[in-house]
């Protein structure tokens, strides 16, 4: 069915296209017989499920991997980018969904990093730091954007602020005609994503080919013109934006209807799980905040607003400058140990760096937090697929790397493994990042069963309609300070989106 | 069948058994009489014994993401501490058990500075490398210290006819049951898999609740235990205590863990790719000797395998590679 999609008028007016394209990585398909277009001055939506082969369509665009067989075509001639650099020379820059920087360099050096400006043969800083200044302004002119600063370090930004890095820095590359993003919005904060749609608009009215990818979709129904949905390798559907409805998306995505995103039952709050007094983080404070048995509770606020600071100093993962963690009726020191067998877990936002250890296998991830003295291999591959079934991980088996899995997928593997503890109090940080429709539904599920089986849930997240649907109570968070827990039948996304913005 | 092929061209220890295979068959076929006979053979698996214990002992190390440029100190000073211990008249059991206590006190030091000090491995051992080593001759007054070996130097001499049922000396079986040994507490313990974690993804072990800390001084504690072991049969090979003894065994070791598969940023690693590695060396230059190549062509020899055999395992693992380009 594919064929048909990109013949005739669509083959002429396509800026970069692709046909038949194959990739296999070991024994997965990634990519069978994928058809591919997109067009000067539009930006064109990238959908599909976890694993479907999206990133590896990009990949493949931006000459990170090559395609076993298949053609690309730029700007009506052949395109055959041998790497990376290749294809930045050509014209094509991609922002990859987990952003690659290095971390002990500087904002600008990262920026600049294999275009670096010397002069006399010496690095000339300035011109680095002001090419980077640039760039941010272009990409966000208010004046928040400049709470990145060329010269700081990059190990000293969160998730969100580096995306915006990554993306400036792709911008900012020679002559770039075809931007592609993958994922771009998945760590941002609501004001940031607004930024980035609004230079995304900007740089399509220059007459750039954006190619977007996201599983926000009622993001992709307001900023996308055209989109493609993939699934299983091959390109299932493609049209215009404006004649689609979400359910047809889902329905071409997933293969078949998906009822109830947001699958609620009676939660009975009971006793108090976890309490914090007065607690003060490295982003600041104060946090009071009681969380019960039997809810979820969810903390909405921009990023950096000092969420996962939160968390982690909750985990015992940093220390807290002042105030008292109670869980339960301990309120004695903390480290992550220490907190998992009180029975409290928790799931980092950045699985790459932190979540994951991406050389290891799936199985040997699942177990790890909870190993005994001795540890039999067929034992632990047994339970990791009684997980990878439960969780729907794609997957070729529980011996497989996580790093070969899709972005989604690794998400659901460091979610396994928090199950798989069985902890009680359970620390979520973006727990649905860069999952798909179907899957989010199904870890919402998740979370509400362990919540109405008494376990207590805190999970924050930037994405608001998933904190309406899923939480009992939300507590905005602003430059460290934690408001008050309401329910969410008394709050509305505007007020909740005001308070996170302006500090009281 | 083409699974099959992959599943075996994915183990690590597949590209130094090839290599290994290939060096002996080439020097076997140029000398057919001598290298290949079982004398022989004999004699390069006790050459491989001190370097082979001590692989182990990096093995684990450097999966766990550090590395120790000490052992060939740590060997030192226990050749030292054995022979003091036998000079005043100590068992050799207690001289030998004598010597292991203090090498494994020097892992444990190394552990305990990596650890505690946060200070990077490769630094805190070129520290304690040199420290060691003047331990060692300040102990014996910076000259070799001759002692009885009463017994110690069986374990790594050619076995007297009446125990020929061992076929191989007792060192060499010391040497396998060791790494048979750490190669299952790699798979099947929990120790073994938090060392694979840390090596993997440091932050993402700690945020599971592994000890990384402890974890750390332990797996260094067990490396010197093993460099210990490994000082004892080498005092049992000269049998005199030689506070000069085995300069640059340390890099050795690390040769033979980076052929057999193990990396210098961790993670990866296998007891037995390092066993073969350290095999591996011995069949070089015992081969060269046997075909008469001067001692220059085989340290060349030697430093080209290395860097190939780690050429052909990136190259191996190309495919799997792409992946951490997401
Ligand atoms: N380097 C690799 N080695 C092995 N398999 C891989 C590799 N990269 C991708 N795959 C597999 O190819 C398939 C497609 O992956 P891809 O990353 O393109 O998915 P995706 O559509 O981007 O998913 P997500 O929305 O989760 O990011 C998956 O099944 C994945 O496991
Ligand atoms: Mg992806």
């Amino acid at each position: 069915m594919s064929e048909s999609l990109i013949e005739g008028p669509e083959a002429e007016a396509s800026l970069v296209s692709a046909r038949g394209l194959d990739k296999r990585f070991g024994l997965t398909r990634a990519l069978q017989g994928v058809e591919f277009s997109a067009r000067a001055g539009e930006i064109h939506a990238v959908l599909g499920e976890n694993g479907a082969g999206k990133s590896t369509l990009m990949k493949i665009l931006a000459g990170v991997i090559r395609p076993d067989a298949g053609e690309l075509s730029l700007g009506g001639e052949a395109y055959q980018p041998n790497d990376p650099a290749a294809a930045q020379r050509a014209g094509v820059a991609i922002v990859h969904q987990e952003p690659q920087l290095c971390e002990h360099l500087t904002v600008s050096e990262n920026m600049s990093l294999g275009a670096e400006q010397t002069r006399g043969g010496l690095l000339d800083r300035r011109a680095m730091e002001q090419h980077a200044r640039r760039a941010l302004q272009e990409l966000l002119p208010d004046a928040e954007a400049m709470s990145i600063r060329p010269e700081q370090l990059l190990a000293e930004l969160g998730p969100g602020p580096r995306q915006l890095v990554a993306i400036a820095r792709a911008l900012a590359s020679a002559d770039c005609r075809v931007l592609i993003l993958d994922e771009p919005t998945s760590s941002l904060a609501r004001s940031d994503v607004e930024h980035l749609f609004a230079a995304l608009r900007r740089l399509r009215e220059r007459g750039l080919c954006i190619v977007y990818i996201s599983h926000f979709l009622e993001e992709v129904m307001r900023i996308a013109d055209r989109y493609t949905v993939l699934r299983d390798g091959a390109a299932v559907g493609l049209g215009e934006v404006a004649d689609a409805t979400l359910d047809e998306w889902i329905r071409l995505m997933v293969g078949r209807d998906v009822r109830d995103l947001y699958p609620r039952s009676e939660h009975q709050s009971g006793e108090v799980a976890l309490e914090l007094d007065d607690v003060w983080t490295g982003a600041g404070g104060p946090a009071p905040l009681t969380l019960r048995r039997g809810e979820v509770l969810g903390i909405a606020g921009l990023v950096g607003a000092g969420r996962t600071e939160l968390l982690r100093a909750v985990f015992g993962l940093d220390g807290v400058r002042r105030g008292q963690i109670r869980v339960g009726a301990y309120a004695g020191p903390a480290s992550p140990a220490i907190r998992l067998n009180q029975g409290v877990g928790m799931l980092s936002e950045d699985r790459q760096a932190e979540g994951l250890a991406a050389t290891m296998s799936i199985r040997d991830n699942i177990i790890l937090s909870k190993l005994r003295a001795f540890v039999w291999p067929r034992r632990a591959r047994r339970e990791a697929t009684r997980w990878i079934e439960k969780l729907d991980i794609a997957c070729r088996d529980p011996d497989q790397r996580v790093g070969e899995l899709s972005g989604g997928n690794q998400q659901k593997v460091a979610l396994a493994r928090l199950l798989r503890h069985d902890v009680d109090v359970l620390l979520l940080d973006e727990p649905t990042r860069g999952i798909d429709v179907a899957s989010r539904a199904q870890i919402y599920g998740l979370i509400d069963d362990l919540a109405s089986r008494g376990r207590a849930v805190l999970m924050v997240s930037s994405y608001l309609p998933e904190l309406f649907g899923v939480c009992d109570r939300i507590a905005v968070m602003c430059r460290g300070r934690l408001g008050v827990a309401r329910p969410v039948a008394d709050l509305d996304p505007e007020s909740v989106l005001h308070e996170a913005a302006v500090a009281s | 069948m083409r699974a099959f092929i992959e599943r075996l061209l994915s183990r690590p220890w597949f590209g130094p058994l090839g290599a290994l295979l290939a060096v002996y068959l080439l020097f076997a076929g140029l000398r057919p009489d001598t290298f290949a006979h079982a004398g022989n053979l004999e004699m390069m698996a006790r050459q491989t014994v001190v370097v082979a214990i001590c692989a182990v002992g990096m093995t684990l190390i450097m999966i766990k993401g550090g590395i120790d440029l000490s052992v060939g100190s740590v060997v030192a000073l226990t050749t030292v501490v054995v022979a003091r211990g036998l000079q005043a008249g100590l068992s050799p059991w207690t001289a030998a058990a004598l010597g292991v206590a203090a090498a494994a006190s020097c892992g444990a030091l190394n552990g305990i500075l990596v650890a505690g000090l946060r200070i990077t491995p490769f630094i805190v051992t070129l520290g304690t490398m040199s420290i060691m080593r003047g331990v060692a001759k300040g102990l014996a007054g910076e000259q070799k210290i001759d002692a009885n070996a009463a017994g110690l130097d069986e374990w790594m001499a050619i076995l007297p006819p009446e125990y020929g049922f061992l076929v191989v000396s007792p060192g060499v079986w010391l040497a396998l049951g060791l790494s048979a040994l750490a190669a299952g507490a790699l798979v099947y313990t929990r120790y073994g898999r938090h060392i694979v974690a840390i090596g993997s993804n440091e932050r993402a072990a700690r945020l599971c609740g592994v000890p990384v800390a402890r974890v750390t001084v332990m797996t260094y504690a067990l490396a010197g235990v093993l460099a210990g072991m490994a000082g004892v049969m080498e005092f049992g090979t000269l049998t005199v205590g030689d506070p000069t003894d085995s300069l640059g065994l340390e890099l050795e070791v690390i040769a033979a863990v980076v052929i057999g598969g193990g990396s210098l940023s961790g993670g990866q690693g296998s007891i037995a790719g390092s066993l073969l590695g350290a095999l591996l060396m011995t069949v070089i230059k015992t081969g060269c000797t046997h075909v008469g190549v001067p001692n220059w062509v085989q340290e060349i020899l030697t430093g080209v395998i290395i860097v190939v055999a780690v050429a052909l395992d990136r190259w191996r693992q190309q495919p799997r590679q792409s992946s951490s380009a997401h």
